[in-house]
């Protein structure tokens, strides 16, 4: 056998943990997740058009909408945004510079092979699509390499997926609540998860940037 | 170096599939992953391999975990512009047709039957039409022939129909009793309900027109292909293949074997090639 055989317990290895906080520095992201709901048009458009079309990054959004129509959310943005902006297609492979919305009514759920899928299990805190269910699935799937992003909403959705976000080593941003125009749910995601960063559309939208320059 | 967790995942579907021949394997793993993890968390085991060793030693567990494999949401005359698509496009072309079969793949608890039962009996088809109601899950079918529904879901029903423009009332199909609407025997005259796994099982019959929605999201992209070249056996000329809203064949390796019929409502047409 050319493999090392772990006969003994490999708990002790400090290789199985590679989020460790000294390592963080050497991380490059691999992708964004936005979780938003109440007041979420006008804090994406402070923070989506604000990315270059050559921006390296695909971004996953769920966004609360009433689930019984069309959604025009992704046109909608992908006239405003150098981004090209679509709603996702199950099976469909994620692209670099791509933002893709979960459609109205159905689960965005991001596969071990990168790609998109789509599912219609039962709404999760009253929410389909909902932000924990695409936080956790991308978290597991990007570890460390992903940035996940709550932003206005008046539900706790998107807490427990950032949390597993920033578990598994990744980088969480939090809209300020003091600025948001729901509060619930960047609070609730604070509050579950003090590490991640608190800050304004604003500042959000740079350190996206930023996190791919330097 | 792969998850602990995946690699117990991947352990638990080959030991069901050799166990108990349910085939998950080509299943879409991310969604798998969450319910199965759901799954662990319910039947109080500490890893998903305990989940392994309760259900390889104590088959009645098989049947306890596949409502966690199989997803069983759906509603009648769920996306109205799907049936109403079905019933201004599609049926005027089975109006040809002296006779008609009609595959309903992954039927799971009958929604999607009733709704076309229904239409096909207002579009006076119904009685030239044989239906295939098929699924994985035994549990479901036996939900889906008896076709009783919890009358809190009634009102969405009704407005789905309404919507799908549907002829008469849906009241018309099935009586109200202690809380369950109960639907009309009638409607499940011409079906045969069985168990049928897209994931192994072969072509049974020639069918004017598959609708099987919702179910294909749950696949990888190799498994989709493998339910499409079904469907395409089973397809007659010019046959029509009806998806979920959000499914597409652009990804698929029979792409080519059929054409967008109503683009948006997602059916399809099996091309004419000889």
């Amino acid at each position: 056998m050319s493999m090392a055989a772990p006969t003994k317990s490999m708990k002790d290895n400090p290789i199985v943990h590679p989020g460790g906080a000294q390592k963080k520095a050497v991380v490059t992201p691999e992708a964004v997740a936005i979780g938003v709901s109440a007041g979420g048009l006008k804090a994406l458009s402070a923070i989506l058009p604000a990315l270059p079309a050559n921006y390296p990054l695909p971004i996953m959004i769920v966004i609360h909408l009433p689930p019984d129509r069309d959604s025009v959310v992704a046109e909608l943005f992908d006239a405003k945004c150098a981004l090209t902006v679509r709603e996702a297609e199950d099976k469909e492979d994620i692209l670099p510079g791509h933002a893709y919305f979960a459609p109205p009514d159905y689960h965005l759920l991001i596969e071990p092979d990168r790609r998109l899928s789509l599912s219609s299990e039962e709404p999760v805190l009253f929410s389909r699509p909902s932000v924990d269910v695409l936080f956790e699935s991308a978290a597991d799937v990007y570890g460390e390499g992903l940035i996940g992003v709550v932003l206005t909403g008046a539900n706790p959705d998107g807490a427990l997926g950032l949390k597993a976000i920033l578990e598994a080593g990744g980088r969480g941003l939090v809209q300020r609540p003091d600025e948001a125009y729901a509060s619930a749910m960047p609070e609730a995601a604070l509050a579950l998860s003090p590490s991640a960063e608190a800050m304004t559309l604003e500042q959000i939208a740079d350190t996206l940037q930023k996190a791919v320059t330097t | 170096m792969p998850k602990t967790e995946d690699i117990e995942i991947r352990l638990l579907l080959e030991a069901i599939f050799r166990k108990y021949h349910y085939d998950f394997r080509g299943y879409a793993m991310a969604s798998v992953k969450r319910r199965l993890l759901q799954a662990r968390d319910h039947f109080q085991c500490q890893t998903v391999s305990g989940l392994q060793d309760l259900v390889l030693h104590d088959p009645t567990m098989m049947a306890a975990i596949l409502p966690y494999l199989t997803v069983q949401v759906s509603e009648l005359f769920r996306d109205p512009l799907y049936f109403k698509a079905v019933r201004e496009k599609v049926v005027p072309h089975l109006r040809t047709y002296p006779s008609l079969k009609v595959w309903i793949a992954g039927c799971s608890t009958g929604e999607e039957l009733y709704s076309f039962a229904i239409l096909f009996r207002e579009e006076g088809l119904f009685d030239r039409t044989m239906f295939y109601a098929t699924d994985i899950n035994h549990e479901a079918l036996k939900k889906a022939e008896a076709g009783v529904y919890s009358l809190d879901r009634i009102k969405l029903f009704t407005e789905n129909h309404r919507l799908s423009g549907g002829k008469g009332s849906l009241s018309d199909y099935y009586t109200a009793a202690y809380g369950a609407a109960s639907f009309d025997k009638g409607l499940r005259k011409n079906v045969v309900f069985s168990d049928h796994s897209l994931a192994t099982d072969a072509v049974f019959a020639e069918t004017h027109m598959v609708s099987c929605r919702n179910v294909l999201i749950y696949f990888d992209r190799e498994l989709q292909d493998r339910a499409i070249t079904l469907f395409q056996g089973s397809l007659a000329r010019k046959g029509f293949l009806g998806l979920g809203s959000k499914e597409t064949l652009r990804f698929s390796a029979s792409a080519d074997a059929f054409s967008d019929f109503a683009h948006d409502e997602r059916i399809y047409q099996k091309r004419d090639v000889t």
